[in-house]
């Protein structure tokens, strides 16, 4: 690797950061086409199809004029597309209200149980590697390496259905259904123990092989030799110089993870009965309702890309090695 | 022959290991399930009997009965045939339409490849589960939209695969011998490239299967993908989920025959690749 002039290393970052961004945009327009062919390729007509039994006259004809169904297609693709950037995702068929506004009252639920289970899972996953790899072969890593795969393989609205079953009804320690109305903290935080631990279960064994696997291959690195030649304790070059290598494949992970995660959310927020863009959707779809179908999932597409772009953009930023080595951001392997 | 006795060397392989053969006895379980499910069956599945609703396990039901007097074990064994028919047939179609385009990518012009690139990702940045709800939104559930819907979201995966397996073949010094005799592309994908690169994307499917249990189980759990009464565990565990004060038998056999089963899947998934590349056995 030659070193570049400052210049020269500003231009490629500049010209790395402008193709994840050119990437980004491009799937979220090309997702926003797969939302409005969807709802073009309808079988049939569309305002009855949609709608389903419920399709009275007026409703119908609300649902025409507010998807634009009367109109020809390049006109409601422009629609569509122009209310969109606008920040309009449409109005809700049923109760009359904007999507976005739907969108926005539940999405706090959404991020906080995501991020929670994120936290929980690093929290618990990254001691328990770290403790892996540096007691190779010892009897907690063997256990490990097997729970971790139960944890990874069993779905997680099953764990979701069993620590229900558990908690709630059988041992009755913990509120379950729903969150809080009250919106009381302690009340809150108690009917979000269940749904985070759900979530995050097959994430703890998830990033704990993933933490063990990564130090293994950096603990054998010669930086690693030298420094303990150097006679730094052994706690530092640990956790010092080796996590902190080995992080860098699991923060890939944990991004592009995030979409896995919020289709398991979309699961235990129905278990669970807590309010959330997972319960929106299936809300939305038992009812017939296109249109907030289609603004939440185009919400759960843009968090997902834009998670991942901080992700790829931050990984970059940690270890320059990135931008040079790869063109293609084929991480997903 | 030869590729007789790699696969009884594999499988001694996979046998040699606790996760290995833990896997290949629950996948050969659920497969005997799976493919003799009247013979296993001790019922008709269908068979109602209102009469004998939350009956508990005895010798005439093994596992008890539902909340329409359905025997609970017939309907669970009947459930491994849903999960694997919708799951074969979902990675079979993915298999195919990915390592096809894959290889196209390899070998189109830059654009072209480019354009499919661009493609995968945008069905790979869909979570699949919400794609899968996008387009039930529109279609309505059914057992063969949950195999589209999948065959959709998992063939970007078995497209990169395949295409970055041609791109480290294509200058391959025995591949440009053929090509310089004269061999149609046709043939050369067919006869060269294809063996070559399947090991690792059908490696690739087996740890798919899971995922796609997995997806079917909770699609057809949310009402959204196999419609009752067809027994899926999905199903199984929607119509026990919804009795839950009744009783909460049929809650637990479902949710435990699902996850046994996704298991048993992943843990012989992982044997499977770990016999099959040397680097990763040589790591543990």
């Amino acid at each position: 690797m030659m070193t570049a002039a400052p210049a020269a290393r500003a231009d490629e970052l500049m010209r790395y950061v402008g193709s994840r961004l050119l990437t980004t945009v491009l799937i979220v327009v090309g997702a926003m086409l797969l939302l409005f062919t969807l709802s073009a390729v309808v079988p049939g007509d569309p305002a009855t199809t949609l709608l389903g039994p419920q399709a009275t006259p007026e409703l119908s004809q609300r649902f025409i004029a507010e998807m634009g169904l009367d109109q020809p297609l390049p006109t409601r693709l422009w629609r569509f597309f122009s209310n969109v950037a606008r920040g309009n995702l449409g109005t809700d068929v049923i109760s009359g209200r904007p999507v976005a506004g739907l969108i926005r009252e539940v999405i706090p639920y959404t991020l906080i149980l995501t991020f929670s289970a994120i936290g929980l899972a690093v929290v618990i996953g990254v001691p328990l590697g770290v403790y892996a790899a540096t007691h190779r072969s010892s009897a907690l890593d063997n256990i490990l390496a097997f729970v971790s795969v139960a944890f990874i393989a069993v779905p997680s609205f099953v764990i979701a259905i069993f620590l229900l079953l558990i908690f709630a009804i059988w041992l009755d320690w913990l509120p379950v259904l729903g969150a809080s109305r009250t919106g009381a903290l302690g009340d809150e935080f108690k009917r979000m123990i269940l749904p985070t631990v759900a979530l995050a279960l097959g994430w703890i064994g998830f990033i704990a092989r993933l933490v063990r696997a990564s130090m293994l291959e950096v603990m054998g690195e010669p930086y690693i030799r030298t420094s303990r030649a150097y006679g730094l304790p052994e706690r530092l070059v640990t956790y010092k110089y080796a996590l902190k290598n080995a992080c860098i494949p699991t923060i890939t992970i944990l991004g592009l993870g995030i979409g896995r995660l919020l289709s398991n959310a979309v699961l235990v927020e129905i278990v669970f009965a807590r309010p959330g863009l997972g319960r929106l959707i299936y809300q939305a779809i038992s009812e017939r309702n296109y249109p907030v179908v289609q603004g939440a999932v185009l919400v759960v597409v843009v968090l997902f890309v834009g998670v991942n772009l901080l992700v790829d953009l931050s990984y970059s930023a940690i270890d320059p090695r990135i931008r040079h080595t790869t063109s293609d951001h084929g991480v997903a392997g | 022959m030869s590729a007789l006795a790699g696969a009884g060397n594999l499988l001694r392989r996979v046998c040699g290991t606790f996760i290995g053969t833990t896997g290949l006895v629950i996948v050969a379980v659920v497969l005997v399930a799976a493919i003799f499910a009247p013979w296993v069956a001790t019922a008709d599945p269908d068979r109602l009997d209102v009469m004998n609703r939350f009956a508990a396990p005895s010798l005439l039901h093994w596992l008890g009965t539902d909340h329409l007097g359905r025997d609970l074990y017939s309907r669970l064994v009947h459930g491994a045939t849903v999960a694997m028919s919708v799951a074969l047939s979902a990675i079979a179609i993915a298999l195919s339409l990915g390592t096809l385009l894959g290889i196209l990518a390899a070998y189109l012009p830059t654009r072209l490849e480019r354009f499919i690139l661009i493609v995968f990702d945008v069905i790979y940045s869909f979570p699949s589960l919400v794609l899968a709800l996008a387009i039930v939104a529109v279609f309505g559930p059914s057992t063969l939209m949950v195999v589209i819907v999948v065959a959709i979201t998992l063939t970007p995966h078995f497209g990169r695969v395949a295409r970055a397996q041609v791109l480290t073949l294509k200058s391959a010094p025995f591949l440009e011998a053929e090509r310089i005799l004269g061999a149609s592309f046709p043939r050369m994908v067919l006869h060269h490239v294809l063996p070559n690169i399947l090991g690792p994307l059908v490696i690739l499917a087996s740890m798919d299967i899971p995922v796609v249990i997995t997806i079917e189980a909770g699609l057809s759990f949310l009402g959204l993908g196999v419609r009752p009464p067809l027994a899926s565990w999905g199903t199984l565990i929607q119509d026990g989920y919804q009795f839950l004060s009744d009783s909460w038998v049929p809650v637990v056999v479902a949710s435990l025959a699902l996850a046994f089963a996704t298991l048993g899947f992943t843990l012989f998934g992982e044997a499977l690749r770990d016999a099959v590349d040397p680097r990763i056995r040589g790591e543990r």
